[in-house]
């Protein structure tokens, strides 16, 4: 019979700290700059330059460390990892080895057998090289631009706790809400903020001891992890089914063959001769301020969804929705709050989150923009709560306050500015809408007389002429009843 | 004033003529140029004068001083830069192939203090390549000679720095000591050199050598000429990550005082087997003369110094190995292009880089391999630790260490190239301080039968050059050395 196999797969994530210098230098890191306009003599590694660490850079490490419940060690040290590469300037990386930043963590995913608790091994942090630009000179030439060289970032090494792709996939989304609801990271994986390798071996299931592990590189969205990896399995499972072994190497994925491609193997392996780096001292944090941090944490997507669904009435698929993006989430909460208004009960809180959660989701989400950490919102979430508001109030209709909506992100202006502008209100002065049932069932004698002999079917008619006559701005129910009225009493 | 008399005043004098308008800044700066194109024909202490830039600096002195502002403590003082310290726009090389040409675009942060001070910058001093050698032998551009006999070493790695300010062609140089490249240049030429405490001057702008064990320092033809330089070029650099905060003291206040009861600690290994009988006969005299002063002579001992020698030898490199991985060819200085990367990166520091830097960067890229780091990295740094301790014991029963500085005087050029060991014995006095981080001045301490200057070494407390200055000044003093200068090279 064949033996089954069991994956086994741990990933290891770069995440770009949302920094707005690089991790060694003053040099700004915004994305799309033209070519080695980022520079300086440090990130340049022009003789004599020095680094100097970056102490927000540093403080988003251990945030990200804090939320994925990691030890943050008071004294670790960086190291440095040399090598050879075009785009490694100093021709070395100053990351950590021995002595890292963090140490131990967790991450807890859902799986379709429940929750899952991922290990984190630890969290360090490093720069970014420079980037390798291929054919855009003469003929062959590879130039380089330093731009992105010293950038600061942490890498995240998880234990190899996953069992599939799915997992894979799951444990990266997951950890890329966590950066960026703590505002570590803008979890843009296009333009490579947010990188994973996947280390993959397989075993023969109910073996202890892990297989020969193969390193996965270049697959830098969740869909190419999910098929990098899921290759990868099959790859293994052939060879080892074949009577094979499976070599420790580094494979590349390409998109295009659909498969996974030897890069290098074990012996080709660097000596990256680790040694402490002598031009930095130890990076020594105080428990104080570690402490600071964790007080003021900010609350996780998790937590939010959980929170939400006691308090604002909303459902999990509501909340999962509304925590797509670290922005949406505080919008949602601040149009809530707001609709709710202050001192509100937790009943009125909870039909207001109720409220804002609909609209937002049915109206407002299609008109955001986000990038990176930041979102656009073509409406403010105050005017959105005004407007819910004056629904509420039976000022306008759920109908009309569409098309506010879509009058206030043309103009820029509030709800009842509109309403007032356009003569919007919905009426609720009885006498003008006796005057409009009036002038209605005056004009038309004959429905009348049909209504009279029994005809209720006319009803829809009257109401039909009565809107009219009044812009559809006269309250429904109202019309309804002083309708009904009169025309009993003709 | 003769362009001669003007050469031959110390920097303290020419500062306060400078000052007082008796002389121009330009007429002094004159007066040196005119003096290193007659000496430098022989000696070679120069890679590049820098004539225009000096005459521009002169000239804004001269300017300042007639607008009535306050002056620097080195206005119009000229000095010359060993020629690994960056300077904007005047070609620094380190004595190296690989960087012939290279022109910084920034000052190194001692420059800078000096510029600021006043001090004229005359020019970039030869060396050993990269710092690494005792002879000057190691320059790519061909050796210094000793102004005291021009068949002899100038001693390294300053070398250039130390004969140029034994032979007046500055009236003061800097130099940079990573196991006594100041002090040792400085006992070959009988000039005072003085390393201070690492993390004293700023090493940024510094091409490094050891990032953990480089220093800048001064030299000078007197101990207060010296004090004053230091107090210019140290202090606090945000750029250099392992520049200390610990306050600049005044060390020419020291200059005049009495040292009576100071204690001077002699280790009695220093004046054993392998030193010259001149030098121990110079040192004996050194310290009888203090004890005349008023000195308490105590005897102590540095058990592990034996080990310093090795420790340094595998720590130095090691540093070096990584330091220097930045000269790959690919940003600056030389490029020699072969069929792929690997051949392009071999050829361009095979030919770039001269023999001892070879030799250096493949002994640290052994130690830092894998399976060795331990044996040889990580042994020799516990070594470099309990050196320490014997310094933290001695100066418990002293104020001072006084040993010579190297065991020889200047021996001839050739006489040791061929023997790296031996040429590595010339630092083992030197390298003690020098791996403890501690300051340590070396001073004309007498002459050889056919003399030649001979160097005491007197060690201090981390961050203590006060104490140093103080017990130098009163020797020069005392000793009547000062007055002793080369003949006058025709």
């Amino acid at each position: 019979m064949a033996t089954t196999y069991e994956p086994v797969i741990g990933l290891e994530v770069h995440a770009q700290l949302f920094s707005k210098t690089k991790m060694f230098c003053g040099c700004s890191i915004s994305f799309g700059a033209p070519p080695n306009t980022q520079v300086c003599p440090v990130c340049l590694a022009l003789p004599g330059a020095l680094p100097v660490p970056n102490a927000r850079a540093i403080e988003l490490a251990v945030r990200a460390a804090l939320a994925l419940g990691c030890t943050v060690n008071e004294r670790s040290v960086f190291a440095r990892k040399n090598y050879f590469y075009p785009d490694l300037s100093k021709g070395y990386q100053i990351s950590q080895f021995d002595l890292p930043l963090n140490t131990g963590g967790k991450l807890v995913i859902d799986t379709p057998s429940g929750p899952r608790e991922v290990g984190i091994t630890r969290i360090h942090v490093e720069e970014d090289a420079a980037k390798n630009l291929h054919g855009v000179g003469h003929g062959t030439d590879t130039l380089v631009d330093f731009n992105r060289a010293g950038t600061a970032l942490i890498e995240i090494v998880g234990e190899p706790d996953l069992r599939n792709a799915d997992e894979a996939e799951a444990y990266l989304k997951k950890l890329r809400e966590v950066l960026m609801f703590v505002g570590v990271n803008d979890g843009n994986l296009e333009e490579g903020s947010f990188r994973c390798d996947a280390n993959v071996s397989i075993r023969p299931v109910g073996q202890e001891k892990f297989g020969t592990r193969c390193e996965l590189k270049n697959i830098n969205s969740f869909r190419f992890v999910r098929k990098a990896i899921e290759y990868e399995i099959t790859r293994q499972e052939a060879v080892l089914s074949a009577g094979g072994t499976i070599t420790q190497e580094t494979r590349t994925y390409s998109d295009g063959l659909g498969k996974t491609i030897p890069m290098r193997t074990k012996e080709d392996a660097h000596d990256y001769r680790y040694f402490p780096d002598p031009d930095l001292p130890p990076l020594v944090i105080t428990r104080a301020f570690i402490e600071k941090l964790r007080v003021t944490a900010p609350e996780l997507a998790e937590q939010k969804r959980t929170r939400w669904q006691k308090e604002l009435g909303v459902t999990l698929y509501d909340a999962t929705v509304l925590t797509g993006h670290p922005k949406i989430a505080d919008y949602f909460e601040e149009a809530a709050a707001a609709l709710a208004g202050k001192d509100a009960s937790p009943e009125a809180r909870a039909a207001a989150g109720k409220k804002v959660a609909n609209f937002v989701q049915s109206e407002v989400l299609r008109t955001v923009t986000t990038r990176g950490l930041e979102a656009e919102f073509a409406v403010s979430a105050e005017y959105v709560a005004e407007l819910l508001r004056l629904v509420e109030g039976g000022s306008i209709s759920g109908k009309m306050a569409k098309d506010v909506f879509a009058e206030m992100i043309t103009t820029g202006r509030s709800a009842s500015k509109i309403i007032e502008q356009k003569g919007l209100s919905q009426v609720t002065d009885t006498s003008v809408i006796e005057a409009a049932v009036a002038e209605v069932l005056a004009a038309n004698a004959s429905q009348v007389e049909k209504y009279k002999a029994g005809k209720t079917s006319v009803v829809g008619f009257f109401v039909g002429q009565i809107m009219r006559a009044t812009k559809g701005a006269a309250n429904p129910q109202l019309v309804n009843d002083i309708l009904k009225k009169m025309l009993d009493a003709q | 004033m003769t362009s001669q008399a003007l050469c031959a005043l110390s920097g303290i004098e020419i500062q306060k003529k400078v000052a007082s308008g008796d002389v121009s800044a330009v007429e002094v700066t004159n007066a040196f140029l005119e003096r290193i194109t007659h000496q430098d024909r022989k000696l070679h202490a120069f890679l590049y004068v820098d004539a225009e830039g000096a005459l521009a600096q002169a000239a804004t002195v001269d300017r300042a001083r007639k607008a009535g502002e306050t002056l620097g403590p080195l206005a119009g003082v000229p000095v010359a830069l060993k020629d690994n310290l960056c300077t904007r726009g005047v070609p620094t090389t380190c004595a190296s192939k690989i960087l012939a040409g290279y022109v910084p675009p920034y000052d190194a942060d001692a420059v800078e203090r000096l510029r600021r001070a006043g001090a004229i910058a005359v020019g970039k001093t030869n060396m050993d390549e990269f710092a690494m050698g005792s002879s000057n032998e190691n320059s790519a551009f061909g050796p210094v000679k000793n102004p005291w006999d021009e068949t002899r070493a100038p001693g390294g790695s300053s070398g250039g720095s130390a004969a140029a300010t034994a032979s007046s062609m500055a009236s003061f140089a800097l130099g940079s000591d990573t196991g006594g490249s100041v002090r040792q240049p400085g006992a070959f030429c009988g000039v005072t050199a003085l390393k201070p405490t690492y993390g004293r001057v700023s090493r940024f702008g510094l091409i490094a050598f050891a990032s953990s064990l480089d220093q800048i320092g001064p030299f000078a033809r007197s101990v207060r000429e010296a004090a004053r330089v230091l107090s210019v070029i140290a202090g606090h650099d945000a750029r250099d990550a392992t520049s200390t905060t610990t306050a600049v003291d005044d060390y020419e206040a020291e200059c005049g005082k009495e040292v009576r009861g100071l204690r001077v600690g002699v280790v009695a290994d220093a004046l054993g087997a392998g030193v010259d009988a001149e030098v121990v006969k110079a040192t004996r005299a050194a310290v009888a003369k203090l004890a005349e002063l008023g000195c308490e002579i105590v005897d102590v001992s540095l058990p592990h110094a034996t080990h310093a020698l090795a420790a340094y030898y595998l720590i130095a490199p090691a540093e070096a190995s990584s330091n220097l991985a930045r000269f790959d060819g690919m940003r600056y200085g030389l490029r020699k292009t072969g069929d792929d990367l690997t051949a392009t990166y071999g050829t361009t520091r095979a030919e770039g880089f001269g023999p001892e830097v070879r030799r250096r960067i493949m002994l640290g890229t052994y130690a830092l391999s894998a399976g060795y780091y331990d044996a040889f990295y990580v042994k020799a740094q516990k070594v470099r630790t309990l050196i320490r301790r014997d310094y933290d014991a001695a100066f418990k029963k002293c104020d001072v260490v006084l040993t010579p500085t190297s065991p020889t005087t200047a021996f001839k050029l050739g006489e040791k190239t061929s023997d790296p060991l031996a040429m590595y014995m010339a630092d083992i006095f030197t390298l003690p301080p020098s791996l403890a981080g501690l300051p340590a001045v070396s001073i004309p301490g007498g002459y050889s039968a056919d003399g030649l200057p001979i160097g005491l070494q007197l060690t201090g407390r981390a961050f203590d050059e006060k104490t140093l200055v103080r017990v130098s000044d009163a020797y020069e003093r005392a000793s009547g050395w000062l007055s002793r200068r080369p003949s006058e090279i025709v």
